[in-house]
């Protein structure tokens, strides 16, 4: 069990000479190996904490000065404990609900029970939740066409010239040009009485998924045509079906190129939807953004650039996590994955 | 007796960006079963084309070639290609390559029990069951060749292709290679036709040696039987005047009468041909091993199993 700990533990660059250092091999050139691999990292996010300080507190603007590192930090801090108290408020909502609906069915058995959901504005986590799901399907609905698209236009170079044109007219395109077509188009389609979910996250995740599809499609296309013709030739002499071959061949070989773009893709979509919430007033990081901006209090710009940093904090996760996974299904190891 | 396989007036023409390139003309071949052939040729006169269009992977432009009867359109398992990269998937084990094959091939003709003994017994047949269980980019090419070779055995084919198969490969390795499929021949007496540009496996291997002239518009130029009684040993067959003779008369074929004037080849090079330079290394290689010059090479049996695992 702990070797086997160790073992994976070890698979973490920086930890490796970590462990070794603790069980005592080598001990003083692991322990500088250790101090290069987190000290040097450590340093260059010093130097611009440094430079970013001393910058800020010469910028001013209407609502003061430009927030600086120590800033940043007061406004993290307050927009946690708001988020607590307002689950804190929550909590005994529902208390005294609860505590209301079982006086009245103790006096009167055949009361029905009403339960109200609390309706506090959305917290700071709550945004961070709201802009993960928008960003998420919009992701897996464009990976759901872009995949197959992909896959059927690398098969064949006709169709692959015929589309060409037009991904490579739609892959320029912003965000803010989709958003008031999306926009119109959602009110006239999307009606109805008790919607599931709201329009403006229907809008952001369309225009999400508009823009990000065509990484994926194009990658996943070249991957397919560049099957090498040694295997092509084994399926046909082998007489695959279509299926079998796409599903034997054709896949796994695309597999490592398919991920180059949909890695691409997640990172589009993480911007361009930021741009997406703050104009269709979904109610995620970009509204909250949006919202600071034009409140315009003394707190204003520190609280945004705290979603600054969360952004791309997040960002960074979302590409690792890509790469976990693309690891974890790609048969090509020894490809570099960076 | 019918001859199994027919290639009549096989003629090719390509349409290139240059126009049309005639590659092959009035190619023809009758093939008995459990004939051992070799086709050998100097680089690029078309032997690949030749076996291309026996496979079905090209169709030729006049004459056509008949198989059982059948006339050959397109390609299909029952004329099995050892390609001379391998060609596995690499994301399959040498298992699963093989297996790959036999779902395809005996779909409804055997059970499960019966495929698993079936591409076990393919991969034993090639040595490989040791690391059948390992992908391509574990094993090292001779091993990635047997395990090639396994998988166009196993779907029991009517004739067995290969394109240069040991062409990647190193002397001893080749070597260990062409006493295995020695063995196999014994047992299974395949048709085959093999690509080579090794004078010395073109006479140990074969029953008939296909010599071409060269491209363009490239054909038969002679065929050499050879009368060699099996089973053959290399080390023997070193000091046997007969086989020199037959080495001589092949080497005689490629290096006088269709000596390559112009040493410089041609600009395209389909899939990843080995170049003409290649050709005289590893004739040389191999001389080194095959011939009494090379008897300090020789190893026991003990050794050779060994270096089998080692090398191949
Ligand atoms: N698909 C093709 N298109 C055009 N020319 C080709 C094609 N395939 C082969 N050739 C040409 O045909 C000739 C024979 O090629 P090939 O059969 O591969 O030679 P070999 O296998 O004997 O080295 C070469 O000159 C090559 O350039
Ligand atoms: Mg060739």
């Amino acid at each position: 069990m702990s070797i086997a700990l160790t073992q994976t533990l070890s698979k973490i660059s920086w930890l490796e000479p970590m462990i070794k250092a603790a069980q005592g091999e080598n001990r003083s050139q692991n322990l500088s190996i250790i101090a290069k691999a987190i000290g040097i990292p450590l340093a260059g996010i010093l130097v611009f904490l440094m430079i970013w300080h001393a910058a800020a507190s010469s910028i001013n603007t209407s609502l003061g000065k430009f927030p600086g590192p120590a800033d940043v930090l007061i406004q993290s801090k307050t927009l946690i404990s708001e988020h607590i108290t307002e689950r804190e408020k929550a909590a005994a909502f529902y208390q005294r609900q609860d505590e209301r609906n079982a006086r009245r069915l103790a006096q009167d058995p055949d009361y029905i029970v009403k339960i109200r959901d609390y309706t506090g504005k959305p917290t700071y986590v709550d945004q961070i939740g709201t802009s993960l799901i928008t960003v998420l399907s919009g992701f897996l609905i464009a990976s759901l066409i872009a995949i197959p698209l992909g896959i059927v236009i690398g098969l064949s170079a006709n169709l692959y010239s015929a589309f060409n044109p037009v991904i490579q007219i739609f892959k320029p395109v912003s965000p803010l040009a989709w958003l008031p077509l999306v926009t119109m188009v959602v009110s006239a389609v999307y009606v109805s009485d008790d919607p599931v979910v709201a329009k403006s996250f229907v809008t952001s995740m369309i225009t999400v998924m508009l823009c990000c599809l065509w990484p994926t499609v194009i990658n996943t296309a070249v991957g397919v045509a560049s099957i090498s013709q040694d295997l092509k030739n084994v399926s046909q002499v082998l007489r695959l079906s279509w299926l079998t071959h796409v599903r034997k061949i054709v896949l796994p070989a695309a597999i490592p190129m398919m991920f180059t773009g949909l890695r691409l893709s997640l990172s589009i979509a993480w911007m361009v939807l930021i741009a997406a919430e703050m104009l269709a007033q979904n109610p995620g990081l970009g509204k909250f953004v949006w919202d600071e901006f034009q409140n315009g209090s003394s707190n204003s710009l520190g609280r945004i650039m705290v979603a600054v940093i969360t952004i791309g904090l997040i960002g960074f996760a979302l590409d690792r996590i890509m790469l976990l996974l693309q690891r974890s299904v790609s048969w090509d190891k020894s490809a570099t994955l960076r | 007796m019918n001859p199994l396989l027919e290639l009549t007036q096989v003629g090719i023409e390509f349409s290139t960006a240059k126009g049309s390139f005639r590659a092959l003309q009035s190619v023809d071949l009758k093939i008995n079963k459990g004939e051992y052939i070799s086709l050998i040729g100097h680089s690029g006169c078309g032997k690949s084309t030749v076996l291309n269009i026996v496979a079905g992977l090209l169709q030729a432009t006049e004459g056509g070639v008949v198989l059982n009867g059948k006339e050959v359109n397109e390609p299909g398992p029952e004329r099995a290609v050892v390609f001379q990269n391998h060609s596995l998937l690499p994301w399959l084990s040498a298992y699963e390559n093989v297996e790959l094959a036999v779902k395809q091939v005996f779909r409804g003709k055997k059970s499960k029990a019966e495929m698993k003994a079936w591409i076990e017994h393919n991969l034993e047949l090639v040595h490989m069951t040791h690391a059948m269980h390992k992908r391509p980019d574990e094993i090292s090419g001779g091993m990635k060749q047997r395990v090639g070779i396994a998988r166009a055995l196993a779907m029991e084919p009517q004739v067995l292709l290969m394109d240069e198969p040991f062409g990647a490969l190193d002397a001893l390795t080749r070597a260990h290679l062409q006493d295995s499929l020695m063995d196999i021949q014994k047992e299974l007496n395949n048709t085959v036709i093999m690509i080579t540009h090794d004078v010395d496996e073109a006479v140990l291997l074969s029953d008939r040696i296909v010599m071409m002239t060269n491209g363009p518009a490239a054909t038969i130029g002679e065929i050499l039987h050879i009368d060699l009684e099996r089973p053959r040993n290399r080390l023997q067959l070193a000091d046997d005047p007969r086989y020199n003779h037959y080495r001589h008369q092949v080497l005689s074929f490629l290096y006088e009468k269709q000596r390559k004037t112009d040493d410089s080849l041609p600009a395209t090079q389909p899939h990843g041909q080995v170049s003409g330079s290649q050709i005289i290394k590893e004739n040389h290689e191999t001389r080194a091993i095959n011939t009494p010059a090379g008897h300090s090479h020789a190893h026991t049996p003990d050794q050779d199993k060994a270096n089998q695992l080692k090398t191949a």
